[in-house]
Formats: C-alpha cells, structure tokens, sequence
C-alpha cells in the first residue's frame, strides 16, 4: 500500500518556490491499477517520481507497506528501488547493451544474483514479453513496441511489487498501446504487481485501470473508482478528459440538446444491463416515445457499460424513470 | 629515376628520420595515455559536478573547470617554456622524448577533460534516471551506464586528442623534444632542407590520417544507436 500524507513537492526557481504539486493525500492499494491523469504540467510527472524518490518531496510522508521511505537512509533507499521498477516513455534503454544486457542491468546492479540466476531469469522475462528471438539485438535494431516491452522485461528483473509506468505508451501507436497495456494487465493479475501509471489518454485509463486521480495544476481534483470517475464525472479538467476520450464536441452537443423536444435524460448502464433490451419495454409500458440523441456503448476494464442521451416526449414520464432505475440504469435528467 | 630521385632528398637521412618517427609514436602514445589517465576522471567529475547534474558541487566545478581552462587557454608553445622548470623536478631533464612528455600531458589532458565532459553530456539523461530507479549508486552509475552509453563520443574524444598530440609533439622540437618535428626545425627549417621539411611533413599527415581512420573505425563499431 501506498500512502501520501500531506506529500507536497516545490521547485526553487530563481529563489521563489514554485509549487509543483500541493499538499496531497492518496493512497494507493496493494494489486490494484492506479491511473493519473492529467494534461502535460497538472504535475502527474513529479507524483510517479515522488513513489521512488527520483524527486525528494518538501514535505510530508510517503508509507509504502508502513515504512516512510523520505527517512531511508541511501542504501535502504536503492534496495526499495529494486521492489519498484519503472517504465519510460521514451523507453531509456541503454544503447551500448543488447536486449539481454538491458535486462539483467537491474539484476547486475543488485549484486546479490548469480550468473546463473540473472540467466535463467532474462530467459523468464523474454518469453514472458514475447521477445525470445531478439534476445540478442541491440535497442536501436528494435520497434517502439519492442522498446518498451524490453522497458518492462528490465523494470521486473528483480521482482518488484509495484509497477511505475511513466506515459508507457504516449510514444507508440495506437495498436501497440493496446498490446503493451495487455501485457500490463497480464502482469498485474499473474504477479498481483501494484501498477501506477501516469498518462493524459483518458483512454489508457479505461483499459486497464482499476481506480484513478485526476490532475490538475499540481492538486488531485477527483479520485475514485474509473467507472465512477468515467461516468459520472464531477470536475471540469476529468469532464473535460472524458469528452475528449469520447471524440464529444461539448459545445455542440449542447446545440444538438437545445434543439431537441421534451425532457432530455441521459442513461447509464452498466454491466449486465448494458445487454437487456430494457429501453422498448419502458417505451411499450409508459407508452413515452424516445429519440436517441447520442449513445456510446464499450467497456470500462473488463466491464461493458452504455450511455444513452435521449429525449422523451409524451406518455407517462414518472413510470418510464421508475422502471428504467428499478433496472440498474442511472438517469440523470440533463433538461 | 632512382638518381633523379636520390638528388631530390639528397639531404634526407632515412635512419634519422626512421628514428625521429618512432620518437613522435612514443611521445604521443605516452602523452596520449597519460592524457587518458589523467583527463577521463576530471571528465566525469566535471560533469558530475555540473549544474543540475547528479552531484551538482557549483564550487568544486567552478574550482576545476578554472584550472582546465587556464592551462587550456595557455598557448602550447608557451607551456611549453612555462613547464621547463616542473619538468626538470619531475623526470630530471627538459629535453628529448621523455622531457616534452610533461608538457604534452599538461597540454593534452584538460583538453580531453573537456571533450569527455562534453561527451558525457550527450548521454540521454533518461537512461541516468533509469539507472537511478533501479537502486544504481553514483559509482554504478557512472560505470555501468555512463561511460559505456559515451563511449562512442569518448573515443571520438581521444582521436581528437591523439591528433592535437601530434601537433603539439611536433612543437616541442622548438625547445629540443625531438622527434619529427624537432627534425624539422633543425633541419627543414634552420639549414634550409627543404626535402627533410616535405618528408616530415608528409610523414605527419600519414600519421594523422591513420589515427583519424583508426578512431572512425572504433567509433562505429562501438555505436549501437
């Protein structure tokens, strides 16, 4: 478990403190997929580097599993930093070493491995990222994909506990994030690894995070559950990054609402109500006709989730919204 | 043609000039390796020491970055005379191979300090926070990731310091170091041979070309990027 208390981080730039990110508590559970989001500066760079003290914060305490890793002294500091690995963005493999070299630095560095045992262990981790045949190439030989799975291989050499992604995939295209995040989630439910991850794709967060933070100049403005945090979210910055994730022209949809006749209610299903074919049988029974203003249907993790806008006109109004929640389905009336 | 040739270097004297050639290897090979020895630490500990870098010693830098300086802004020519006086405590004589070895180790080693410092700064500083998430100490660091990634520019460094060598070895004939330059000023120069002057000249730029070759050479087969 990682625990911010009052964890506040300031830069001294030209003798005046510039905040970087207020003081913040958080805590992050053992197992789980923690995302942070944020546009580039909200801070989320230096709150992932906060974890492993690549930043010594200005105040306050970070507990990993109970201990204030801020007092290790600097040798306790570099054997935590073995039980938590770190991926880049821009990858940061060593040029001059094979891909084979590149994962057994963490281990060679450790000094308390043998031959044998980094040997058997890089052949362990090549499978696992499916890179066995490249075992011998040199970074530059490889693609973005291949980069940063080398970039995880490295980061688990030493069997870590927690997992810190720095913008993993920022740097890749949009099918190789999607493999890179599988693998992600491989690993976090076959090792049971804590993932904390930082990203500004809304998107990222969707697939593979359990509980998200939302940045925003140097303060976590909202935190929670994603789907909570996906569905109904409360401040402007996630709102913001939920649209965006979405492709939704906030401006325009409002055109398209204000146009619209009736009452205007946006529906929320989740799980196994986002397959049940509810919205004609309220339509039959309330006899409330409907048009569908805009709709989403797709998954949150593993769980599938649908949102509707609509606009209903006529019938019985009450009846339709009573059976539309006895059915597990948040409404929220929008006009 | 052998004739015609023969009056044309009729002054040249091969044995000499076999001789004064391997003075020049070993004056610049000492000196190079000294440079080495001698300019690769206060390379690192440059960069350490800089701003913003891993050990950030704003005093200790602007301390040893001075010296550097000083003894590079000081005209060869003139470190050389400067440097009689140290050279005789040292080794006991000011003259011949092993008298301008001092002087080109003064000359050469801030010069390759530098040229490692620069190189050191080219290093991604991504792969120095790499390194550091993993639990490396400074010293792992700097030999495990550090000097292996500025390798290629390193070497590239000491071609560039093995030529500046060459040259400066050759003004150290000026105060009796020896070797082709020393040939040169001697003969060449002060009893107007031209053909020694050529020859000399000639075998400088055969020298130079080779380092320059060599040190390509090394550069890319230690460049993986």
């Amino acid at each position: 478990m990682i625990v911010f208390d009052q964890v506040q981080k300031s830069y001294q730039v030209d003798g005046r403190a510039i905040p970087a990110l207020h003081p913040t508590d958080m805590t992050i559970e053992n197992g789980e997929v923690f995302g942070i989001v944020g546009h580039s500066g909200a801070g989320k760079s230096t709150l992932v580097r906060l974890i492993n003290l690549l930043e010594p914060p200005t105040g306050g305490r970070i507990l990993v599993d109970n201990e204030d890793i801020t007092r290790y002294s600097a040798a306790e500091l570099r054997a935590f930093r073995r039980k938590a690995g770190m991926i880049f963005q821009h990858f940061n493999l060593l040029s001059s070493k094979t891909v084979t070299g590149n994962i057994a630095f963490p281990m060679i560095l450790a000094g308390i491995y043998s031959k044998t045992e980094i040997r058997d262990r890089v052949k362990e981790l090549l499978a696992l990222v499916g890179l066995s045949d490249h075992a011998t190439k040199y970074p530059s030989q490889l693609s973005g994909g291949q980069k940063q799975r080398v970039g995880i291989a490295r980061a688990l050499a030493c069997r870590p506990t927690i997992l810190l992604c720095d913008e993993a995939t920022s740097a890749l295209d949009p099918q190789t994030t999607q493999s890179v995040l599988k693998l992600l989630g491989d690993i976090n439910r076959e090792l049971g690894l804590t993932i904390v991850l930082i990203t500004h794709e809304m998107d990222v967060v969707r697939r593979i995070c359990d509980r998200v933070a939302v940045m925003d100049a140097g303060r976590v403005v909202e935190i929670g559950p994603v789907s909570d945090v996906f569905l109904h979210p409360k401040h402007p910055t996630t709102r913001d990054f939920v649209f965006e994730s979405e492709n939704v022209d906030s401006q325009a949809m409002q055109k398209d609402l204000q146009s619209a006749d009736g009452r205007i209610l946006r529906l929320t299903f989740k799980g196994e109500a986002t397959y049940k074919p509810l919205l004609g049988r309220v339509a039959r029974e309330s006899g409330v006709d409907f048009s569908i203003l805009a709709g989403r249907i797709d998954h949150i993790k593993d769980t599938p989730y649908g949102q509707l806008t609509l606009s209903l006109v006529g019938g019985d109004l009450a009846t339709a919204m009573n059976a539309l929640e006895a059915a597990d389905v948040h409404v929220e009336v929008l006009r | 043609m052998e004739a015609m040739l023969g009056d044309l270097l009729s002054n040249v004297d091969w044995l000499e000039i076999g001789w004064a050639s391997w003075d020049t290897l070993v004056m610049v090979g000492l000196s190079l390796l000294f440079s080495i020895l001698i300019g690769l630490p206060i390379g690192v500990v440059l960069f350490l020491t800089g701003k913003r870098q891993l050990l950030d010693q704003p005093a200790a830098y602007a301390m040893l970055s001075f010296v550097v300086n000083v003894l590079r802004s000081v005209p060869f020519i003139i470190l050389l005379i400067v440097m009689i006086p140290f050279t005789v405590m040292m080794i006991g004589t000011s003259l011949g191979v092993a008298g301008a070895i001092p002087p080109l180790v003064a000359g050469g080693a801030p010069f390759f300090a530098r040229l490692v410092e620069t190189s050191l700064r080219e290093v991604d500083r991504g792969i120095i926070e790499a390194t550091q998430a993993m639990g490396a100490s400074v010293k792992q660091i700097i030999f495990g990731a550090l000097l292996p990634e500025a390798m290629p520019g390193i070497i590239a460094g000491i071609t560039v310091t093995a030529i500046t060598l060459v040259s400066y070895a050759a003004m150290s004939g000026v105060i009796g170091g020896g070797g082709l330059g020393d040939l040169a000023i001697r003969f060449g120069y002060q009893r107007f041979q031209t053909d020694v002057m050529v020859i000399t000249v000639a075998l400088l730029v055969i020298f130079v070309q080779v380092l320059q070759m060599a040190g390509d050479r090394l550069v890319l087969y230690f460049s993986r990027k």
